[in-house]
């Protein structure tokens, strides 16, 4: 096969697998709007070892499915499935990699598009922010993605916004960049699918102004031969209010870093996280949040439920600074094993240094109450009825966090387990 | 009501159970006839607890020994939900918090359990609702319990009029009440108790577990049993339980002590 990559790349290293190699190779020449990056993200990636169970992020968590998916260096997405139409005045977007997602939509009001000038200047500034700018998952994103969506919300419009996005065999990368202007309020619903054989690497970069409210409903249903990973990376200034409800589920490999950081402090973050394993499935979140600046608050739930020879991890990094007096910081994590053969790995991570600070973590690992279960079956119904009901009570906790259309994808029936 | 003449409900013939290795049930004996209340009252640990449990079928409990038979029906090899469906009722000592599943949709679907297996068609949403508010009238409850979860922030007494608003909706043929007096008011306490009145009847049958005369006062037996050490050390009347309420319960450890005694010398089989 010819190169036909950009003559700056420098030779493979011995570290770069095979696969992604040819995988490189393969990827139409950078070029458009992104070119730059696009450049960066291949070179870092022939330079880069890739991630494996040596480096403590990685620990749990192998990147052996991309390998066995037949990357086409650029998806054709699919048609998402039915959804039913958006409530009136909320604005879909259907994200497939290719065509600009813009193209003939009348904005509503308080949405614009970036200029060139400012995704230049954005892009990129946040990944920065939160520590994650060279994060493999980050640079894969940089090589492939050729578009960014990149849109500016203004205040007084209390807008909604939904983004679908349904990948085809081959990894579809999607670049967003968001700018929440000084009070500005959206609520986004972001729904990712794939097929076997599909991939999809999200980097999202938002910027929470002054007081603005960002909430964001996040809903991967995936194949347990597709994988998706995302990194989510939020700065928030003062006042300002960032909402994540995520959940994914059926993904063979699924690899979420929500990253925050409150830039001076007095913002408030809440972060909800689900994710539901099965078979030989991988779930991996891995978030991270930085105060710095005084009096900023974090309210995070991360459930998991784990089947069959499923395996969740979930990372919490939190971290306090001397500067950060006075935060209030709680993070509970929950996980549901449903089989003697899944395994979750559950780790906060706190880096306290401020003395005048709450900061409260737990960590709970249980199979099925017993008593809860006798109880119910004790009324006449059914173990198996018993356990489901007990499983959705167990989701709906953060199922409910999520924002109304995103709710709408995925009910709890769209969940589903093989029988533990 | 004691009639010589009315059917079987339970039979319980020498039963013998045991939690993890410790053995609780050292050969329970008790007949319960359709339009019964039987009080069984004992120490803590003397095994009452254990014996509603075992009725129940909890998986914690091993049965070892004996039989139960439930209307001529053997109920030990039943699942718990089973036993539920076909008429045994446990109301619990410490009704369990379930989070997150909604009060009226567990009594929903518990009721419908129990209406398929007599052959009743299944209540939609509309008919349910219209049942549950009437049998809240039983227990005097707040209809807004409802729509919480499953017993999550109840109160004790709230708990337990839970349990007898899930009585009342799955109308069992035997009723085993486990301390259902205990962690209740004065008032709370004349307000289950009526209602296990309300639904006593001659086609039914109620256990009552408890430590206490109290419960007797509002409920009154036919039949109360003294146990001790996993066995009914001594049956009588509803004058048996005012006996013990004046003498305590050391006269119940002295003729476990005799009994005992008398056994050693005579050993009587070999277990």
């Amino acid at each position: 096969m010819t190169t036909s990559l950009n003559a700056t790349n420098t030779p493979a290293s011995a570290s770069t697998a095979s696969w992604l190699e040819s995988w490189l190779e393969a990827l139409p020449a950078a070029g458009g709007p992104l070119e730059a990056v696009q450049t960066r993200g291949r070179r870092a990636l022939r330079e880069q070892p890739l991630p494996s169970s040596r480096q403590e992020d990685w620990r749990f968590t192998d990147l052996a499915l991309l390998q066995q998916l037949p990357l086409a260096p650029a998806c054709a997405a699919t048609e998402p499935p039915s959804l039913a139409a958006p409530e009136p005045g909320v604005l879909r977007l259907v994200l497939d990699g290719g065509a600009d997602p813009l193209a003939g939509v009348a904005l509503p009001a308080g949405l614009q598009r970036l200029t060139p000038g400012e995704i230049a200047q954005g892009l990129g500034h946040t990944l920065a922010a939160t520590g994650c700018e060279q994060h493999w998952p980050v640079e894969l994103n940089h090589a492939a993605a050729s578009a960014v969506l990149a849109l500016r919300v203004s205040a007084r419009h209390n807008l909604k916004l939904e983004l679908v996005s349904s990948a085809g065999a081959g990894l579809l990368p999607l670049r967003l960049l968001l700018v929440l202007e000084e009070k500005a309020e959206l609520e986004l619903s972001q729904l990712l699918m794939a097929p076997a054989a599909g991939a999809i690497s999200l980097v999202l970069e938002a910027h929470l102004a002054r007081s603005a409210r960002f909430s964001h409903g996040l809903v991967g249903l995936g194949d347990s031969g597709a994988a998706l990973l995302g990194h989510l990376a939020i700065e928030q200034e003062p006042e300002s209010h960032f909402n994540l409800t995520a959940v994914s589920h059926g993904w063979g490999l699924a690899r979420l870093e929500p990253r925050v950081v409150q830039v001076n402090g007095q913002s408030s973050t809440c972060l909800r996280g689900l994710q539901l394993v099965d078979g030989r499935e991988i779930a991996d979140t891995h978030s991270f949040v930085r105060f710095n600046g005084p009096e900023g608050q974090l309210d995070q739930l991360h459930k998991a439920v784990a089947a069959g020879q499923g395996r969740s991890v979930f990372n919490g990094a939190v971290r306090v600074p001397r500067e950060a007096q006075r935060t209030n910081a709680a993070q509970l994590s929950r996980s549901l094993l449903l089989s003697d053969r899944a395994r979750v790995d559950t780790k906060p991570e706190l880096e306290i240094v401020a003395d005048d600070v709450k900061c409260a973590h737990g960590a709970t690992v249980s199979s099925l109450q017993t008593d809860e279960l006798f109880y119910l079956q004790s009324r006449g119904i059914g173990s198996d009825q018993a356990a489901g009901l007990l499983k959705r009570a167990f989701c709906e906790e953060v199922l409910r966090d999520l924002p109304d259309a995103a709710r709408s994808w995925c009910p709890f029936e769209a969940l589903e387990l093989e029988a533990a | 009501v004691i009639r010589p003449d009315a059917p079987v409900l339970l039979e319980i013939r020498d039963l013998q159970a045991r939690v993890e290795d410790k053995a609780i049930l050292k050969g329970v004996n008790l007949t319960v006839r359709a339009g019964e209340i039987h009080a069984v009252m004992g120490r803590n640990g003397s095994g009452k607890s254990t014996l509603s449990k075992v009725l129940a079928g909890h998986p914690a409990y091993t049965v070892t020994g004996g039989s139960v038979a439930y209307r001529g029906e053997n109920l030990l090899e039943m699942a718990p939900e089973q036993r539920a469906r076909i008429g045994v009722f446990l109301g619990f000592q410490y009704p369990v918090e379930i989070p997150g599943v909604s009060n009226l949709e567990f009594l929903r679907v518990a009721t419908n359990a129990r209406r398929t297996e007599q052959g009743a068609e299944e209540l939609d949403t509309f008919a349910f609702e219209d049942l549950v508010r009437e049998r809240l009238q039983v227990v005097q409850m707040d209809p807004a319990f409802l729509e919480r979860s499953v017993n999550e922030g109840f109160s004790g007494g709230e708990k337990k009029r839970n349990e007898i608003l899930q009585m009342a909706l799955l109308e069992p043929l035997v009723a085993i009440l486990d301390e259902t007096d205990s962690g209740l008011d004065i008032d709370a306490l004349r307000i289950v108790a009526g209602g296990v009145n309300q639904l006593a009847s001659p086609d039914n049958a109620t256990l009552l577990i408890t430590h206490y005369q109290r419960l007797l006062d509002a409920i009154t037996p036919d039949y109360v049993h003294v146990m001790a050490a996993g066995r009914i050390l001594r049956t009588g009347g509803k004058e048996l339980a005012l006996e013990l309420e004046q003498r305590g319960y050391d006269w119940v450890d002295q003729e476990l002590a005799a009994l005992e005694a008398a056994s050693e010398r005579n050993p009587v089989g070999v277990g």
